[in-house]
C-alpha cells in the first residue's frame, strides 16, 4: 500500500483534505503493532517531518517535529544535563524493531511513560503545546510553550493517548527538566508479595522522595541481567535520585526504615535496571502476548495472583505496584477475561503485544462503559467527521 | 461595562416561576432560591467588576439531583452556570439573567481517605485547604495551593485547573488528580479514572480539568496526596534591578534546580507589603525573590547554598536564609498578603494573570513601566517567577470616572504583550469572561473552532456556561459545516509556534 511520507504541514493538510478513505497514521512505525490491527491502507508517515526546531534549556522547553527520534532528543538534552522526565519507554524492541528508533510523536500519541510516572507525570503532563492537522484537513494549534497555561481547553491532554485518531501533530512543544545528578537503587531481596507491597507503600509514604518502585518475582529476576539478581529470589526495587549527598543520606534512611536483606545499585547500573523495567525488556525476546495493567497500587498483589493462575504467565510491577507488565503464552479470550475481571473494580488492562488475529478478537484497549464510549465517539466525530485518521485503531465501533 | 453576554431569552425568563416550581420537585424546596435579596449574593464571583443576578439558584445535595436538574434543563433548553465557592478571578461563574446558577456548595464531604493508595476522594465543595488539613496529621498534603485555598473548592480548582505557589515543582491541578465523577448536560453520570493512573481511552480527565464549567458538572474528585517534604527552607534575595532578579531566576532553573517555589515582587509591591505586614523585606532594592527549597534536609542545605551563590553572581545585594520555620513563614507572609496590601494603597486593584517565558521577565516589566505613563495608572508586580506567571496588580479607583475602563485597557495590553513575547493570556485564573475577547490574540478562527467543536461533543445545544471562554458563540451545526480546504486557509503559510 502507498506510503505517503509527509514533508510539511501544508503537505499533510493536502493529504488529509484530499483523502477519499481511511488512512493509517504513524510516526516511525515502531509501535505499529500496538492497538487494534490496521487494515492495509495508505499510510501517512511522519518519519520525514523530523528535527528539533528550538531548545531553550533555561526555559525548560524544546520544540520538535513529530518524526524526531526520542533517542536524538535524549542525547541533545543530556548535553545540558536535562531529560524528558516522563522517561518515554523505548518499546521498539518489544515489537521486534531496532532500539532507539521510536519517534517523539509516537511516544506522545501513545501516552507512554516510564517508572517515574507516579512522581513526574506521564507523556500527557509534558506536552505543553502542539500544532496539528485534524481529520477535517484543518491545521490548528493549542496550548503554548510555557508550563502555566489555562488558555482554552487543554487539548494537549486529549492528543496524548489518542493514537492518531483525532489529529496528526506537526509540531510539539515539550517540557524538559533537569536530570538527576546521581541515582541509587535499593534492592530488597526475597520479600514475599505482601511484604514487598508493604515496603513499597512505606517507602512511597515516606519523605525520602522515592522516584521508582517495582517488584520482580523470582522467576523474572534473571531477566533483569544483574548477577546478584539471579539467585532465585524476589526483588523489590526502590529508586532515589538527586544530588550525591542527598541520595546517600536518603539511602541510609530508607535502609533503616525498611531493614532486611538488600543490595544497592549505583548510578549507571540503576539507569540500566530502570530502563529495562520501563522498556519491558524482559519480554522483548519472547513471543508471549504482553499486557499492561494499571490499577490502584494496593490492588497489585491481586493482579499478580490472577497472572500466576494462567499457566506459563509472568508479571513484574512498576509504579509502586500500580502497573503490571504481564506476559501470557496464549492471549485467548479466557486469559483476557481473567485479567479484565481483575481490573473491574478500578483500573484498565491493555493488550499491548499479540498477533494481529488476537488483537482483532480481544479488544486491546479496556472496553469503556457505554456512556463514555458514546462520548469518545462524539469527540472523534468532531475532530475527524469523515473517519479518515486511524479509524478502528482504538475501538472497533469508531471505524 | 463593555462585556457582551449572550442575549437573555425572554421566553425562558417569563417561565421563571414554573421553572422554580419544577426544580423544587427535584431538590429539597428550600434549596431553590428565587428571592431577589438572596440571589444578589450570587451575582458575581471574585471578578466583581461584572455583576448579574441569576434567574434562579439551585443547590443540589446529591449526584442524582444534579443529574435530574441537568436533564430537566437540557429538555427545557435552560442555560446552566455551575458554581463552586465563587472565588474565581475571571468571571467563570458570572450568572446569566436567563440561566440557573447550579451551586455545589452542599457537596462538602470528604468521602474517603486512602493512605496506602495515597489519595482522597472528595465532593467538589470541599475547600482546597480542607484536603490538606484532613491528612496532615498523617504526614501528607495536597500539593496545589492557590492563594485562595482557605475558601476555594476542589471542584472549582478542577474547573479552572488552578495552580499556586508550589506548582513549579509539584504541578498544577491536572497533574494532581486521579479521578472524577461528572454529570453531562443530558444527565448522564460518568466516572473517569479512579485511584489508578492513565484511565484508558481519550484523556477525558485531562480535558475536563480547566474546562471552566463548559463541558460537565463535577460531582466528585479523587486527588493524589504526597508525603510532606521532610525539610523546607527559603531565601529572601534583594536585587538592584528587575533585570538582575530575572537573570537569577533563569540561572537557578538553568542550573538544574527546581525550587518548590520562586516568587518575585517589584519595588511598589515590596513597599506596599512591608508597610502592611512588616515581613522584614529590604526597602532599598528594586526587586526581591523568595526562593523555597524543600525535600530531604541535606539536599535542601546543598541547594540553598547553590542558589545563594547563583544570586550573588546575578548581582543580589541582599541575601537572607531562613534560620527557622518562623522566619520562613515570615518571608511568605509578605508574599501571601500582597493582594490585601495592594488593597490598602489603592481603593481598587485589578489582578492580571499572564504567563511569559522566564527570560522575558525584565523586558516585560520594563514595557509595563512604559504603559503606566501611557495609561496614567501604576502597577505593583507580584509573580510566580519560577514558571513565568505574572500577576501585575493595576491600581485604580473605581469612583473616578474612566479609571476602571483604563485599568481594563491596560490589563488587555499587558496580556497581549505576554502573547507577543511567547507566553499566554492566562496562567491559572482562567479565561472566563475576563479574557474571552482577547482569545483571538492567541488563537485564530480555526484554532477556536476546533476547541468549540470539543464542546459540541459534550454539550451540543451550548447550555452549559455559555458566554464564557469563547469570543463568538457558534451553533454546533454551523461549526460542523465550517470547513477550510487544504492550501486555502488564510494562514497556510504562517509558521505555527
Amino acid at each position: 500500500m502507498t506510503n505517503i511520507s509527509i514533508a510539511s504541514e501544508a503537505h499533510l493538510v493536502e493529504a488529509i483534505a484530499s483523502a477519499t478513505g481511511p488512512l493509517n497514521v504513524e510516526g516511525r512505525g515502531t509501535k505499529r503493532g500496538f492497538g487494534r490491527p490496521a487494515p492495509s491502507r495508505p499510510t501517512l508517515s511522519l518519519a520525514g517531518l523530523a528535527g528539533v526546531t528550538a531548545y531553550e534549556p533555561a526555559e525548560l522547553v524544546l520544540d520538535v517535529k513529530p518524526g524526531t527520534t526520542v533517542a536524538e532528543i535524549t542525547r541533545l538534552l543530556a548535553e545540558r544535563n536535562q531529560e524528558l522526565a516522563f522517561e518515554p519507554p523505548d518499546l521498539g524492541p518489544l515489537f521486534g524493531m531496532a532500539p532507539d528508533s521510536g519517534s517523539i510523536g509516537g511516544a506522545i500519541a501513545c501516552n507512554l511513560a516510564g517508572p517515574r510516572r507516579f512522581k513526574a507525570g506521564g507523556a500527557r503532563d509534558h506536552l505543553l503545546g502542539f500544532s496539528a492537522v485534524s481529520g477535517r484537513g484543518e491545521a490548528f494549534k493549542a496550548g503554548g510553550r510555557v508550563v502555566k497555561n489555562v488558555t482554552g481547553y487543554d487539548l494537549c491532554k486529549l492528543m496524548a493517548g489518542s493514537f492518531g485518531t483525532l489529529a496528526v501533530m506537526t509540531a510539539l512543544s515539550i517540557k524538559a527538566l533537569p536530570a538527576p545528578e546521581k541515582v541509587r537503587t535499593l534492592l530488597l531481596l526475597g520479600l514475599d508479595r505482601t511484604a514487598a507491597w508493604e515496603a513499597m507503600v512505606k517507602a512511597l509514604s515516606s519523605g525520602h522522595e522515592v522516584s521508582g518502585a517495582g517488584f520482580v518475582p523470582a522467576s523474572l529476576a534473571p531477566a533483569f541481567g544483574e548477577e546478584r539478581l539471579s539467585s532465585g529470589v524476589t526483588v523489590t526495587a526502590l529508586r532515589l535520585e538527586g544530588t550525591a549527598r542527598s541520595v546517600a543520606d536518603r539511602m541510609t534512611a530508607l535502609r533503616a526504615l525498611l531493614g532486611g536483606r538488600s543490595e544497592e545499585l549505583h548510578t549507571a547500573n540503576s539507569r540500566t535496571f530502570w530502563k529495562r523495567v520501563g522498556d519491558v525488556q524482559p519480554f522483548a525476546g519472547d513471543n508471549r502476548a504482553v499486557w499492561r495493567i494499571s490499577v490502584p497500587p494496593t490492588r497489585g498483589p491481586d493482579i499478580a495472583e490472577i497472572v500466576e493462575s494462567i499457566p506459563g504467565a509472568d508479571a513484574y510491577f512498576d509504579w509502586g505496584g500500580a502497573l503490571a507488565w504481564a506476559a501470557v503464552p496464549n492471549a485467548d479470550a479466557k486469559s483476557a477475561e481473567a485479567i479484565r475481571t481483575g481490573v473491574a473494580a478500578g483500573g484498565h488492562a491493555t493488550l499491548v503485544r499479540a498477533p494481529d488475529e488476537i488483537r482483532a478478537a480481544v479488544a486491546p484497549f479496556q472496553p469503556l462503559p457505554p456512556s463514555l464510549a458514546a462520548l469518545e465517539l462524539r469527540i472523534k466525530q468532531q475532530f475527524d467527521p469523515r473517519g479518515i485518521l486511524n479509524p478502528g485503531r482504538m475501538w472497533a465501533e469508531t471505524g | 461595562m463593555t462585556l457582551c453576554m449572550p442575549a437573555a431569552d425572554p421566553a425562558v425568563m417569563v417561565r421563571r416561576a414554573s421553572i422554580a416550581e419544577a426544580l423544587r420537585g427535584l431538590v429539597p424546596p428550600a434549596n431553590v432560591i428565587t428571592e431577589e435579596e438572596t440571589l444578589r449574593a450570587y451575582d458575581s464571583d471574585g471578578l466583581t467588576a461584572y455583576r448579574q443576578p441569576p434567574m434562579i439558584v439551585v443547590l443540589p445535595e446529591t449526584t442524582a439531583q444534579v443529574s435530574a436538574i441537568l436533564k430537566y434543563c437540557a429538555r427545557e433548553g435552560i442555560k446552566v452556570v455551575p458554581r463552586g465557592s465563587g472565588t474565581g478571578l475571571s468571571g467563570g461563574a458570572l450568572p446569566l439573567a436567563d440561566g440557573i446558577t447550579l451551586g455545589l456548595g452542599k457537596f462538602k464531604r470528604i468521602l474517603e481517605i486512602d493512605y496506602p493508595n495515597r489519595c482522597i476522594r472528595a465532593q467538589p465543595g470541599v475547600t482546597n485547604l480542607a484536603l490538606t488539613q484532613a491528612v496532615q496529621h498523617a504526614g501528607f498534603y495536597y500539593a496545589p495551593d492557590p492563594s485562595s485555598q482557605i475558601a476555594c473548592s476542589i471542584g472549582g480548582n478542577v474547573a479552572e485547573n488552578s495552580g499556586g505557589v508550589h506548582c513549579l515543582k509539584y504541578g498544577v491541578t491536572s497533574n494532581n488528580i486521579l479521578g472524577l465523577e461528572a454529570v453531562l448536560i443530558d444527565g448522564t453520570v460518568v466516572t473517569i479514572g479512579g485511584k489508578h493512573l492513565d484511565a484508558g481511552g481519550y484523556d477525558l480527565l485531562g480535558v475536563m480539568t480547566g474546562s471552566e464549567g463548559l463541558l460537565a458538572v463535577i460531582t466528585e474528585v479523587t486527588v493524589r496526596i504526597l508525603p510532606k517534604p521532610t525539610a523546607a527552607k527559603a531565601l529572601l534575595l534583594g536585587f538592584p534591578s528587575n533585570e538582575a532578579a530575572g537573570i537569577c531566576v533563569s540561572a537557578v532553573i538553568a542550573g538544574g534546580i527546581i525550587p518548590a517555589g520562586m516568587e518575585m515582587m517589584d519595588r511598589p509591591a515590596i513597599h506596599a507589603v512591608e508597610n502592611f505586614v512588616h515581613a522584614g523585606y529590604p526597602l532599598d532594592v528594586e526587586a526581591i525573590l523568595i526562593v523555597e527549597l524543600d525535600g530531604p534536609p541535606s539536599e535542601v542545605e546543598e541547594l540553598i547554598a547553590r542558589v545563594a551563590a547563583l544570586a550573588r553572581e546575578a548581582g543580589a545585594c541582599y541575601c537572607r536564609i531562613s534560620a527557622n520555620e518562623a522566619e520562613r513563614l515570615a518571608f511568605w507572609s509578605g508574599r501571601k498578603n500582597a493582594f490585601p496590601a495592594a488593597g490598602r494603597i489603592s481603593p481598587d486593584y485589578y489582578c492580571m494573570d499572564g504567563t511569559i517565558p522566564r527570560g522575558a521577565l525584565a523586558k516585560v516589566l520594563a514595557r509595563i513601566r512604559e504603559m503606566e505613563t501611557r495609561f496614567g495608572l501604576s502597577v505593583a508586580n507580584v509573580f510566580h517567577a519560577g514558571d513565568g506567571n505574572l500577576h501585575p496588580l493595576i491600581l485604580y479607583d473605581a469612583n473616578k470616572p474612566g479609571e476602571l475602563a483604563r485599568a481594563e485597557a491596560f490589563g488587555a495590553e499587558i496580556l497581549k504583550l505576554c502573547v507577543e513575547v511567547g507566553g499566554v493570556l492566562t496562567g491559572e485564573h482562567g479565561v472566563g469572561v475576563e479574557k474571552r475577547d482577547l482569545m483571538p490574540a492567541m488563537f485564530n478562527d480555526i484554532d477556536l473552532a476546533q476547541q468549540q467543536r470539543l464542546k459540541c461533543a459534550f454539550d451540543p445545544e451550548g447550555l452549559l456556561n455559555p458566554g464564557k471562554v469563547f469570543p463568538t458563540l457558534h451553533r454546533c451545526a454551523e461549526l460542523g459545516r465550517m470547513h477550510v480546504h487544504g492550501g486555502k486557509t488564510a494562514f497556510a503559510g504562517l509558521p505555527r509556534f
